[in-house]
């Protein structure tokens, strides 16, 4: 039970687009004697990106350069950086992880990942695109109250992006200590140092293309991973199940479903989550906004999809062959003894695999590969953090769109560097917690505040500004209620004795709440404000399915 | 953006066509992907023995591996039929609005 519960958050941090620390390498991480190939590879990295940075801040000019680089990105391109967003380190280490104790329960919980993006290009990729402009806020306020919906929305997409500022700044801090040899602050201050310099001075660009090429190398590296592994094999995934199935510990067991469902109603709360948190996060709605029209739109999720769906199949597949080739080698394990403790501890297969078909160098890429990722992760959230901020809250609410560019892009760029502030320090005083609650709380918010709001305010005309505020804040103050009193906040770190809400996931219960009370503050709502909501439906839904009047491109 | 090319796109027969085939596609392959997953996930849940089955006999890879990949790779698949679909045929006849709307 508890080890099933575990995996859970383990599985959870990997999607989350953390880095790999859950699990025992969640507490605190050993730190390893410095890496000097990794630190090496990871350095070209930064290099390359810092180029990328310089030329990017010569195309960042006006605040649409910065937010959605100008609606100029091809849907091949942000595909790429869609996947470089949800392809984590912690999906490659996570995933796998799963899969190297567990078998197919891993792949199972790969495939709840992945049926989000599908449901995501149905459902909302062409409304989001023809409706929004810059940030999330602009679609659930467009035909409702401006000041409360777009304040609100604000408050939503900050709350997100802060706290999975969090996750990933201690995940950054545990993993680099592992791979590199790093002090714990350092990494969280490089971290944070370089993610303002992409986006104050690159933008959307830069991030863009981090992404991209993140996306690349992480695909690249797992290719390469796969097929140097599959050549122990002689190329058979057969041989390679039959070999597992013999040194594995719960032996042909693993080749079926596990201890996965033995609690339905936490699996199911969690896919919810995962489907419709995915859906309602504010950094990945915002890559929709940099590509020219619906078209390229489609077209992204339909590249990013692929790549996402290709990724997970492969890290599955090494964390199978890893069973056999890092789990039956006593050089990877801590005193030597295989029935013990990994090194580096349970997240760890595919770096031990890496090493052990690739040597040093191999390791040293894929390490450096991983780092990348956070700072791609780490950089998107920056940019939506600043926009919320600078878009929403400075230039639409408070200066009821007064504000000229130039002032709204030195708040943009003030905005990245206090949130860059605020996640190192953040980073450094949640060190020692145990913050698994708060990839949890993260997609609980997103998948009841968030994406309530925005699919009711495309699909539904009876949304009103009423029943959006108070809806929106029953999912809000539902999420974070159950988080709070479930078994990781209430046990894990209030120390109490048993947890008062039985499962540890918020959204199946969250989720309904939020669309019920929307519903009915809505239906309930005959102010002379509800009038005005309804009416601006029937426009907006025609923009929303041909897009005339959207955002198109800007000029180059 | 004024209100009247709205008026007029609203007025067009075509684009209650255009409305319903493509929210029809929409809410049909949405249906395949979810049921297709809770079905898993509910045959996970209570007849876990089906997934256990080996792909043939004697072989230690059972039908969980390649119904799991059947379900990335056919709803992958899906949202390509999606996108083909929607960037030509449906984006034609949104063309053919937009074009008679700014008349």
């Amino acid at each position: 039970m508890i080890e099933r519960k575990h995996l859970i958050g383990t599985l959870l941090l990997a999607l989350a687009g953390a880095a790999a620390f859950a699990g025992d390498a969640i507490a605190v991480a050993q730190k390893q004697p410095l890496n000097m190939t990794a630190i090496g590879m990871f350095f070209v990295f930064v290099m390359g990106t810092m180029g990328i940075t310089y030329w990017a801040a010569s195309r960042t000019k006006s605040t649409a350069d910065f937010y959605t680089a100008g609606g100029g990105i091809s849907g091949f391109q942000n595909g790429l950086a869609i996947a470089g967003d949800y392809m984590s380190a912690a999906t490659l280490l996570g995933l796998s992880a799963m899969t190297f104790s567990k078998g197919l329960d891993g792949f199972i919980y790969a495939i709840g990942f992945f049926v989000g993006w599908p449901v995501i290009l149905f459902l909302m990729a062409e409304r989001l695109r023809n409706l929004g402009k810059f940030t999330f806020a602009d679609i659930a306020s467009y035909r409702l109250d401006q000041s409360t919906i777009r304040t609100f929305a604000a408050f939503g997409s900050l709350t997100v992006v802060c706290f999975y500022l969090i996750v990933q700044m201690v995940g950054a801090g545990q993993l680099i200590k592992l791979l590199f040899g790093l002090d714990y602050t350092t990494a969280v201050v490089v971290v944070g140092v370089l993610m303002v310099i992409y986006v104050t001075f690159g933008g959307m660009i830069a991030t863009t293309w981090v992404q991209i090429i993140k996306a690349c190398l992480m695909l690249f590296g797992g290719t390469v991973l796969l097929f140097l592994s599959l050549s122990q094999f002689g190329f058979s995934l057969e041989t390679a199940a039959k070999k597992a199935v013999e040194v594995h510990k719960d032996g042909l067991k693993i080749m079926g479903p596990g201890s996965l469902m033995a609690d339905p109603v936490t699996a199911v709360s969690l896919s919810l989550g995962l489907v419709f948190g995915t859906a309602g996060l504010p950094h990945i709605m915002m890559r929709f906004f940099t590509v020219p029209n619906a078209k390229e739109a489609r077209k992204s999720v339909f590249v990013a999809s692929g790549c996402i769906g290709y990724f997970f199949m492969v890290v599955c597949a090494l964390g199978l062959m890893a069973i056999v080739i890092v789990g039956t080698n006593p050089e990877f394990y801590e005193g030597g003894n295989i029935a013990g403790k990994l090194i580096g501890g349970g997240n760890m297969p595919v770096m031990h695999l890496a090493k052990a078909v690739g040597g040093n160098l191999f390791l040293g890429f894929m390490s450096a590969v991983a780092f990348a990722t956070i700072l791609a992760v780490v950089s998107g959230l920056a940019l939506a953090g600043a926009s919320a901020i600078a878009h929403d809250i400075y230039a639409r609410v408070i200066r009821k769109g007064t504000a000229t560019e130039t002032e709204e892009m030195r708040v943009s760029k003030f905005a990245t560097v206090g949130l860059g502030v605020v996640a190192v320090l953040l980073g450094i005083l949640f060190e020692k917690q145990n913050i698994a609650f708060l990839v949890g709380l993260t997609f609980g918010i997103a998948a009841s505040t968030n994406f309530p709001i925005l699919i009711l305010s495309m699909y539904w005309r009876g949304l009103t500004t009423r029943g959006a505020l108070l809806g929106g804040l029953a999912g809000l103050i539902s999420a974070v209620t159950f988080v709070v009193l479930s078994k990781a906040v209430w046990v894990v770190v209030l120390g109490n004795a048993a947890a008062i809400f039985p499962y540890e996931q918020p959204a199946l219960f969250s989720m309904p709440l939020a669309f019920f009370f929307t519903w009915l503050f809505s239906v309930t709502d005959s102010s002379a404000r509800s009038k005005i909501d309804k009416a601006g439906f029937d426009d907006q839904y025609v923009r929303s399915q041909t897009g005339i009047g959207a955002a198109g491109a800007s000029a180059h | 953006m004024s209100a009247d090319i709205y008026r007029k796109v609203r007025a067009n027969p075509l684009f209650a066509e255009l409305e319903g085939k493509r929210s029809r596609f929409a809410y049909l392959l949405t249906a395949i992907v979810l049921i297709t997953y809770y079905a898993l996930m509910m045959l996970v849940a209570f007849a876990p023995e089906v997934l256990r089955t080996p792909i043939s006999e004697g072989s230690m890879l059972t039908i969980g591996v390649p119904v799991g990949a059947t379900i990335i790779i056919g709803s992958w698949l899906l949202t390509g039929w999606f996108v083909s679909r929607s960037n030509g045929e449906f984006d034609r006849l949104n063309n053919e609005i937009i074009r008679e709307a700014s008349k």
